[in-house]
């Protein structure tokens, strides 16, 4: 199935695109984030990293649906 | 409006006012500001990203919860977006109540909560030329020292 990664920040920077179309298996948020992980060497996983889900914060076990936009943004620091 | 972004200086006064109520006896303030250090480097300027369908939305819940959890009559919080400046306001939340205890404790909620759940980045511009991206909010809650870079 299809999802769109959208990468913001640090993470961002670590890819080298804003945004990209994932053809895959399907599965979990974290799982996508895994698979991305490795195809961008740079990309290192961030334990307080948080993820949302076409616009509203989810769980990383979330399981994906086709077409779901999935945002990945490294550990956050408002204010 | 109780959670807003701008790519302006913030109205400090308008933003007190837009919390100003009769019946309320307290008005608790919490600026942060743009400092000239971090980690033991100079910094000449912030820059601030924000993803803002998100953070609108999650900062109005955040406002929703102080509201309900502390039972208090206004707030609003408003942070920037963009490149600032030494002394610049990056963040500011007023929060208005009959009494302060309550004030005090809901402003607090909110500028916590704003740092840790909000998709806002902040990339330090140092006076030696180089810079980076932000996160000791999160290094604290892994437990990570600050002595350890």
């Amino acid at each position: 199935m299809k999802n769109t990664a959208r990468y913001f920040a640090l993470f961002r920077e670590q890819t080298g695109c804003e945004s990209e179309t994932i053809d895959w298996a399907g599965g979990t948020a974290a799982e996508l984030f895994q698979l991305v992980a490795e195809k961008h060497e740079s990309l290192k996983t961030e334990a307080a990293a948080l993820v949302a889900i076409n616009d509203e914060m989810a769980g990383w076990e979330t399981v994906l649906a086709e077409g779901d936009e999935v945002l990945f943004f490294p550990p956050v620091a408002g204010g | 409006m109780k959670f807003a972004v701008s790519n302006t200086p913030i109205d400090v006064a308008a933003v007190r006012k837009a919390v100003a109520d009769n019946s309320c006896g307290a008005l608790a303030v919490f600026e942060g500001w743009i400092r000239d250090h971090n980690e033991g480097q100079a910094v000449v300027r912030l820059e601030y990203e924000v993803y803002r369908p998100v953070a609108e939305k999650e900062g109005a819940r955040i406002i929703d919860e102080a509201l309900e959890k502390f039972g208090v009559s206004h707030a609003l919080c408003i942070h920037r977006e963009g490149l600032l400046e030494l002394g610049e306001v990056a963040v500011i939340v007023c929060v208005s109540s009959p009494h302060r205890g309550e004030a005090f404790e809901a402003c607090r909620y909110i500028i916590d909560e704003t740092k840790t759940r909000l998709p806002i980045w902040k990339k330090e511009h140092y006076v030696t030329g180089g810079s980076e991206w932000v996160n000791c909010e999160q290094c604290a809650s892994a437990g990570h020292s600050h002595g350890d870079h």
